[in-house]
């Protein structure tokens, strides 16, 4: 806005000379912003499509759903839902929130530890330990799996939720540290240092000067994890057996292979377990952005 | 002496995160890379082969298909989720009004945050030949010859299953390009328009250029991402029909878990581990050199 003082002036007069061109460009740029307004327009649809599909299809008969799958369900049948419900989603909602909830808690009182260490104690071999807690960023879960399956029966908590809880926070202290250190080390140090002065031990500084100071990126940290644990499935597929312990992703498909043609219920089901994430992404908006871009930037 | 027990007494607050990094991420990879020069299963005792079930890898035919359709994931995620989606987020910065945007850019991203199962089993419906939408919308228009059994068909299974993930993941990427974006100084593009540039010459010589550190992390995450894929295709198809789908993560897990060739199935793991960190030296290399370049 205040760049534009002087160079006005100078151009005014030539981009205003020839009025043919003018109205050319007019049109062009109509017909541009009209393509682009058609372009996100469609994208739009093809995106929210298949969830309205979806949340529809959940509300519906067999029969509509065969005969009507673009039109509205005649009715809202609630019933379905509650079919879904005792078919194991409300048994798998319970397993996920369990381990969600245990293994936020754990991911991210660890990782603000390490963060903590890493930024305010002048620790030994500090790179080293940054170096170890970063470098998780680079394995893949994947390629664990095998190990992990004889690692985890030997310690007995193979087909436990300890087994999630311990795994979806061990792989998610990398990405969870380094948010958390990058924001620590933006903070003034001053504060931290002035109640250390005061008398406070470095155990009080930590809980009741940073932790509190930290708010802001804790709680995107919390969202980022719990996206990453309601939806993991290749621990929960593996390390899971029994069918009371599974969680909404393996859940939802031994669900598939048992309703098989109830689509319905099965689309109600699918609606139970997007709901939780996709309300959570509209109220935390700015927060799940804030990690996802804090990640990114440094 | 006080000196000393403040430097190491500053390890208890990372020793948690040290140890369960090393139980649960370290030593199983190391662990894994022992276990594939080894032939064994659940039930019977390890013997060691050597580099036997490497050269197993080498002669499966399956192998090479999944290697082969892990690189058709790749390059198709590069060319939506990176060129696609820069174009897109420049797009919604360029054109859009700012109430607008905002609502376009919390639109797109709702499939990020919807579990793969989710979205898998939503699409497998949606390609379903009896109630889907994707061959009654083909008849509708005319196009019934157009129309798959998707994810039954050798020749379409995998490539439903990359437009999937797609759809899962554009609208993620063009927000974190959006981001970058917004961090370019306005006066960059004030400027250009001052000298007469329009708005795609504007997109080569500004907007690319600038959002060059999130393409080069987008290029990279996504191609890892292509490389360690096993939900979608484990929900949709898992690697079906005739392996057709199948990719690197899939074989590693029916080798290891349904047929049982634990041996075997840790060789394939550490390809993926190879490829995948060999992408990881890659990015730190380069994000070095340029920070070193400026």
């Amino acid at each position: 806005m205040t760049t534009s003082t002087s160079t006005p002036t100078v151009q005014s007069p030539v981009r205003s000379a020839p009025p043919p061109t003018s109205t050319v460009r007019v049109v062009g740029r109509r017909l541009r912003g009209l393509a682009v307004a058609l372009l996100l327009a469609v994208l739009a649809i093809a995106v929210l499509y298949p969830l309205l599909w979806m949340v529809l299809s959940s509300f519906k008969d067999n029969r509509e759903v065969f005969d009507h799958p673009w039109g509205l369900p005649g009715q809202l049948r609630w019933e379905n839902f509650a079919k879904a419900s005792s078919a194991g989603v409300v048994r798998y909602f319970v397993n996920s929130i369990i381990v969600t909830a245990a293994s936020i808690v754990t991911t991210v009182l660890i990782s603000a530890w390490a963060a903590f260490s890493l930024t305010r104690l002048k620790i030994r071999f500090g790179g080293f330990a940054l170096g170890v807690v970063l470098g998780g960023l680079m394995i893949a879960p994947t390629v664990a799996l095998i190990p992990l399956f004889g690692l985890l029966q030997s310690l007995h908590i193979y087909d436990t939720y300890w087994a999630l809880i311990v795994l979806y926070t061990a792989f998610r202290i990398p990405f969870t540290t380094f948010l958390i250190r990058a924001y620590m080390i933006d903070l003034p140090r001053e504060v931290d240092e002035a109640a250390i002065l005061d008398g406070c031990s470095k155990s009080q500084a930590f809980w009741q000067v940073i932790l509190p100071m930290c708010r802001p990126i804790l709680v995107s940290s919390a969202l980022l994890h719990a996206l990453f644990a309601w939806n993991e499935f290749a621990f929960a597929l593996v390390f899971l057996n029994n069918p009371n312990l599974k969680t909404l992703p393996v859940g939802l498909m031994d669900m598939q292979s048992r309703l098989l043609t109830d689509w319905p219920v099965q689309f109600a089901g699918l609606t139970m377990a997007a709901l939780p994430m996709v309300v959570l992404f509209l109220i935390g908006q700015r927060q799940f952005l804030r990690g996802l871009t804090e990640g990114m930037g440094k | 002496m006080t000196t000393k027990s403040r430097a190491w007494g500053g390890w208890l607050w990372i020793a948690p995160a040290l140890v369960l990094l090393a139980v649960f991420v370290y030593y199983p990879i190391l662990d894994n890379f022992r276990l594939s020069l080894y032939s064994w299963n659940a039930f019977s005792p390890a013997h060691f082969v050597g580099i036997d079930n490497y050269r197993t890898a080498a002669q499966d035919p399956v192998f090479w298909r999944a290697l082969r359709n892990n690189t058709t994931f790749a390059i198709v995620s590069l060319i939506c989720q990176v060129g696609f989606s820069l174009a897109l987020a420049a797009i919604l910065e360029e054109f859009v009004h700012s109430r607008l945007r905002g609502i376009l850019r919390t639109i797109y991203f709702i499939p990020a945050v919807i579990s793969i199962t989710v979205a898998g089993i939503l699409f497998s419906f949606l390609y379903n030949p009896q109630i889907g939408l994707v061959n009654r919308a083909l008849e509708a228009v005319g196009l019934d010859s157009w129309t798959h059994s998707w994810l039954g068909e050798p020749s379409t299974a995998m490539g439903s299953i990359i437009a999937m993930s797609q759809w899962q993941s554009i609208g993620y990427t063009a927000v974190l390009f959006v981001v970058a974006i917004q961090r370019i100084p306005r006066e960059y593009y004030e400027a250009a328009k001052v000298d007469g540039a329009g708005p795609i010459r504007q997109f080569f010589s500004i907007t690319v250029p600038m959002v060059r550190e999130m393409t080069t992390l987008m290029v990279i995450l996504t191609i890892s991402g292509a490389f360690l894929v096993f939900n979608e295709v484990q929900v949709m198809t898992s690697g079906g029909p005739s392996n057709s789908s199948q990719v690197l993560g899939t074989w590693l897990y029916q080798n290891a878990f349904l047929q049982d060739n634990m041996g075997y199935a840790s060789a394939i793991a550490t390809v993926i581990f190879v490829i995948t960190f060999v992408i990881a030296v890659v990015q730190l290399v380069v994000t070095r050199k340029r920070r070193v370049e400026l």
